[in-house]
Parts: C-alpha cells; sequence; structure tokens
C-alpha cells in the first residue's frame, strides 16, 4: 500500500462522500429531536429565537393534570399489556414450537396477520368490536377502564413476542428437554428448568418490544379510547392539533429521555441475560 | 423433531389454548365484523344491516375514491424508493464499518425508531411550519442577502415570504421518509451484512470500478434483503394516518384519512368497513408480490 492511511477498497466509511452522507442522514433523523428538546427549555412563547433558560414549561406540564393523567394511563396500559403480551407469546412459540398438530400453518398465518394488517384496519375493527359485541362498562374505576385499550394493545404486541421467543427456541437443544425427562421431571419441571431459562433473553426482549409497541401506539387507542380514558400520545396529539406549544415540547422531551434509559437498561440487561443463560446451560 | 400435539393433549392444550383463544376473539373476530359490514349498509341511526350488496365496493372505487387509492400507493412508492436511495449508501456504510463504530450507528439509526410517533411527527412540523427553523434560516439567509445587495448597490431584495413547507404532499413524503428510514436501513443492513465480502474483493480487483462493483455485485446479491426493506417500508406507508392528518393539507389525505372518517365523523361505516378491506387486499397483493420475488433469487430462504 501506498499510504499507509489510505482507505482500503471496502472501509467504505473511510471515504469523505460517504461520511458526508451519513452526517447528512443522522442531521435529518436529529436535528427536529434535538431542536424539540432544546426549545423546551427556551423562555419564549413564540418557541423560535432563543431567549434564556427556563423550565417552567417543565413545572406547567407537571402541573398539567390531564398531561399527568393521560402519561399515567399509558404507563399503566404499557405494563400490563407487556405482562399479558409476554405471557401469551410465549405459551403460543412454545406450542408452535414443540408440537406439530393439523392446522398448524393456519394458526402460523393467524398470528402473522396481526403483524402485517394495517393499524388503521386493526383500529377500526376495535373500535367496532368494543362498540357492538363487548362494550366496555362506562364508569369503571382506574385501571378497569383502561380494559378496552390493554386488550387491543395485548393483540398486536403478543405476536410481536411470539416471532422473538420462536427465534430463539429454534436455538434450543431438544436433547436437553429429552434428557430432563429421562431424568425424570415432569413436563411442568421441565418447562420451568430447562426451557424457560433458554427462553430468557427473548423473554426480555418480547417485554420491551412489547411496553414500546404499547407506549408508542397512537393509531389503535385513537380508536380505541373514550373520553375518559386519554393516552399520553392522544393527549399530546390533541395538543399539537391547536398549536406547537414550549409545553408539548418539555412532555415531549420528558418521554423521549424515558424511552432512551429504558432502552439504554433493556440492551443491558439483555446482553447480561444472554450471557448468563448461555452459562447456565453449561453448567447443568 | 416436533411431537405431536397427541402425545401430551394436556400440555398442547394449556399452551396453545388461552393464547389462540385471545387472537380469534379479540382479532379474528372484529376483523370478520368489519369484512361482513362491508357488504352491509346503515339501517336506521346505529344499526347496519348485512344485506350482502357490493355497493360499498362499488362506491369505493368511483373516481374521487379511487384517485385517493392511485396517490396514496404513489406516495407510498415515492417514499420507499428516496427511502432505499437514502438509506442504501447507510446501510453500506454501517456493513463495512469496525465493530465498534458499527454498533454504534445501529444504535443512532434505531434510536429514533423507539421514540414516539407522535413526537417525531410534531418535532417535524416545528421544523417545517412558517415561523419554523428552516424559515428562520432562509430569512437570516435573505437578511444578510439583502444586506450584501445593498452593499454592493443593487436592487433591494424586499421582505422575505415564507416558504409553505407545511400541509402539503411535499411535507407528507418528508415526513413519511423521516418516520421509515428505519425500518429500510436495517433489513438493508442485515443483508449486505451476509454478503461474502471476498467478492467484491475480486470484483474490485478484476478492475471493476465501485459503482459496476455495487450494481453488479452487491445489488444483485442483496436483491432479498432490498425486496422485504422495500416491503417494510411500503406497508406502513401505504397505511398511514398519523403524517398525513398532521403534516399534509386538504388534498394530500390518504386511504387512512379517509377510513377514519367514515368511522368517526361521516358515520358511514360499512363504506369505512370496504376501504379498509379494500386497503388490507392491497396490503396482501404487495405481499405476496414479494413472496414471489423472493422465490425467484436462489438466495432467499
Amino acid at each position: 500500500m501506498a499510504k499507509r492511511n489510505a482507505p482500503g477498497p471496502l472501509e467504505y466509511l473511510r471515504r469523505w462522500q460517504m461520511q458526508a452522507w451519513l452526517a447528512a442522514v443522522f442531521i435529518f433523523l436529529y436535528a427536529p429531536l434535538i431542536a424539540l428538546m432544546a426549545f423546551s427549555f427556551n423562555d419564549s412563547r413564540r418557541n423560535i429565537v432563543w431567549k434564556g433558560f427556563t423550565l417552567k414549561y417543565y413545572e406547567k406540564a407537571l402541573n398539567n393534570d390531564g398531561l399527568i393523567e393521560a402519561f399515567g394511563n399509558s404507563l399503566t396500559i404499557a405494563a400490563v399489556s407487556t405482562v399479558l403480551s409476554v405471557a401469551l407469546g410465549a405459551m403460543i412459540a412454545l406450542a408452535l414450537w414443540r408440537f406439530r398438530f393439523p392446522g398448524k400453518p393456519a394458526v402460523d398465518g393467524a398470528l402473522a396477520l396481526p403483524i402485517v394488517v394495517p393499524e388503521i384496519c386493526m383500529g377500526v375493527a376495535m373500535l367496532v368490536f368494543f362498540a357492538k359485541v363487548l362494550p366496555w362498562p362506562q364508569g369503571l374505576g382506574w385501571p378497569l377502564n383502561l380494559g378496552a385499550i390493554i386488550i387491543a394493545h395485548v393483540s398486536f404486541s403478543f405476536p410481536f413476542v411470539a416471532v422473538v421467543v420462536r427465534a430463539r427456541m429454534s436455538s434450543f437443544n431438544r436433547e436437553m428437554e429429552e434428557a430432563a425427562r429421562d431424568l425424570g421431571a415432569g413436563e411442568f419441571r421441565t418447562i420451568r428448568d430447562v426451557i424457560l431459562p433458554h427462553m430468557a433473553p427473548s423473554l426480555v426482549a418480547g417485554a420491551l418490544l412489547a411496553f414500546t409497541l404499547s407506549l408508542d401506539d397512537f393509531v389503535i387507542t385513537f380508536f380505541t379510547a373514550g373520553p375518559d380514558t386519554v393516552t399520553f400520545p392522544v393527549k399530546v396529539y390533541s395538543m399539537v392539533r391547536f398549536s406547537v406549544t414550549p409545553e408539548v415540547n418539555a412532555a415531549s422531551t420528558i418521554l423521549i429521555v424515558l424511552t432512551v434509559i429504558l432502552t439504554a437498561v433493556a440492551l443491558k440487561l439483555q446482553g447480561s441475560s444472554a450471557a448468563t443463560a448461555g452459562h447456565g446451560g453449561e453448567k447443568s | 423433531m416436533e411431537q405431536s400435539w397427541k402425545q401430551a393433549k394436556a400440555v398442547f392444550a394449556a399452551a396453545l389454548g388461552p393464547p389462540l383463544f385471545w387472537l380469534v376473539l379479540f382479532f379474528l373476530v372484529p376483523l370478520a365484523i368489519v369484512w361482513a359490514y362491508s357488504f352491509g349498509h346503515n339501517d336506521g341511526l346505529t344499526d347496519i344491516a348485512i344485506t350482502g350488496t357490493f355497493k360499498n365496493y362499488a362506491r369505493a372505487i368511483e373516481p374521487l375514491y379511487l384517485k385517493i387509492f392511485i396517490k396514496s400507493a404513489w406516495v407510498a412508492a415515492i417514499t420507499t424508493g428516496l427511502c432505499l436511495v437514502i438509506g442504501f449508501p447507510v446501510a453500506l456504510a454501517i456493513t463495512f464499518a469496525s465493530d465498534k463504530a458499527k454498533t454504534w450507528l445501529l444504535l443512532l439509526i434505531m434510536l429514533p425508531f423507539w421514540t414516539n410517533l407522535l413526537i417525531r411527527t410534531y418535532a417535524l412540523i416545528a421544523v417545517l411550519r412558517t415561523e419554523g427553523y428552516v424559515n428562520m434560516g432562509l430569512e437570516w439567509l435573505w437578511k444578510g442577502g439583502g444586506t450584501l445587495a445593498a452593499l454592493l448597490g443593487l436592487q433591494p431584495l424586499g421582505d422575505f415570504q415564507p416558504l409553505e413547507l407545511l400541509h402539503n404532499n411535499f411535507a407528507v413524503i418528508l415526513g413519511l421518509i423521516y418516520v421509515h428510514l428505519p425500518f429500510m436501513v436495517l433489513p438493508l443492513y442485515s443483508a449486505l451484512d451476509r454478503l461474502d465480502k471476498s467478492l467484491l474483493e475480486a470484483s474490485l480487483d478484476l478492475g471493476a470500478g465501485h459503482m459496476r462493483t455495487l450494481f453488479k455485485i452487491v445489488v444483485p446479491l442483496a436483491l432479498p434483503g432490498i425486496a422485504s426493506g422495500v416491503l417494510i417500508t411500503f406497508i406502513p406507508a401505504l397505511g398511514a394516518y398519523l403524517t398525513p392528518d398532521l403534516l399534509g393539507g386538504p388534498d394530500s389525505q390518504m386511504i387512512a384519512n379517509v377510513i377514519e372518517r367514515q368511522f368517526k365523523r361521516a358515520n358511514d361505516w360499512p363504506f369505512g368497513a370496504a376501504m379498509s378491506f379494500l386497503l388490507m387486499y392491497m396490503t396482501f397483493i404487495a405481499i405476496a408480490i414479494q413472496a414471489v420475488l423472493s422465490r425467484k433469487t436462489p438466495e432467499a430462504k
């Protein structure tokens, strides 16, 4: 090589054209979000010229009861639907992985449907279902009034969990299960002591996915939510329709920071649990 | 080897029963009702009579609505094409980055993906509106240009007219690209990452230029990944509701906005149901085309 520092033929990342392209893409992806976060600290109602640092919009957002309630609703819905989705997703993944049975392709196809069906179609299906078939009782106390939204969220999250868990189970050595059974473990013990530990990393990943999907969902919730069951995205939607305000910026910043922290924690957890699951397998 | 369900009926029923019950009751039944409604008509204020009529479908392909269908497909196609052009070099750069840089770049691509869709759309509104950051920057440049013109003794430039960047088709496409770019980059990356890099080196060694290598070697080999990236971007873009609703103007409605109006305001559920199912059929056709295409390429599994 003539020059030590000349980029190799395949080191595309070291070519300046590529670096410029990447920089432009990342500016495109991040500039709006960073501007949004920065201007949540801006001491100006018009929110366009920097006037000085303030936290007053955070105070306002945190004192906005409607916003806080919506936020609480969103977190509750996400938490409950995550638990249900992980349970249902793991069960169906286990059944599809372990058994052959008549009608399996049909179950497979039906399970893929919630992933591919456009959100709006699922939204109207939920609207019709809860209007005509299962009218959700009005005036239930919190958190029961969120039931309809939780059901809708579980319906679109648990197939995603099933996909993640099935991918993980394909690396499971079936002889381990047979060995457990030969050594006298019953069905329940085999599942608890042999299969679940192998599944664990995918359960964490699936839970994270279900939680984010639920927290992020607007369209399906929009069609399922009643006037007293407003979630954070639905609330922000109604605020955004009127105007761009620093208060919405502040609320959004809180949610962005929360998501970033959550993702970081999950990535860390996933990494370590994946590692320990591998070691656990060797030890037993 | 998979076990036959007859060997452990209790476990089989316990594992498959509840999720299948949920899937049928809370997903398939609602869809079936919408499907049934699409063959009905409003009977009084709240009742819907299912009569097996095709009137709703006939209405959906009237020129007014057909135009919206074509426009939605067109907008989704432009979005997908631009995502591919923008995303391909990004995926290529990530593929050939060092391991450490790779992790960071992937994280940077995925992070907006984890951020709430509504917040991202809202961030774009703040950038694009008439008193938004883009117009502010342009105004600043304009004023600078005006001062320069005055210094040079030229005609003054006049007052700055802010560009109308919001509430039009441009904003919708920009918004859709903004939201869907990660959907494109990730499948592209996973396809490119599996390429045998020695093939590329061989091509370059044998004298083909980078562009020729790209189009003759990389693109054909990565075709299944490109196809799945296109599909994964096209489907949500076709059914997009929020982006055209918030960023679009009166003429940039897409199918989802029409469906929403039938259910929430116009109260014509049967017609909305027919539109929903037409959208769903379009989605399935797109998936079928992709499945056929990827079967042709031997690499696809």
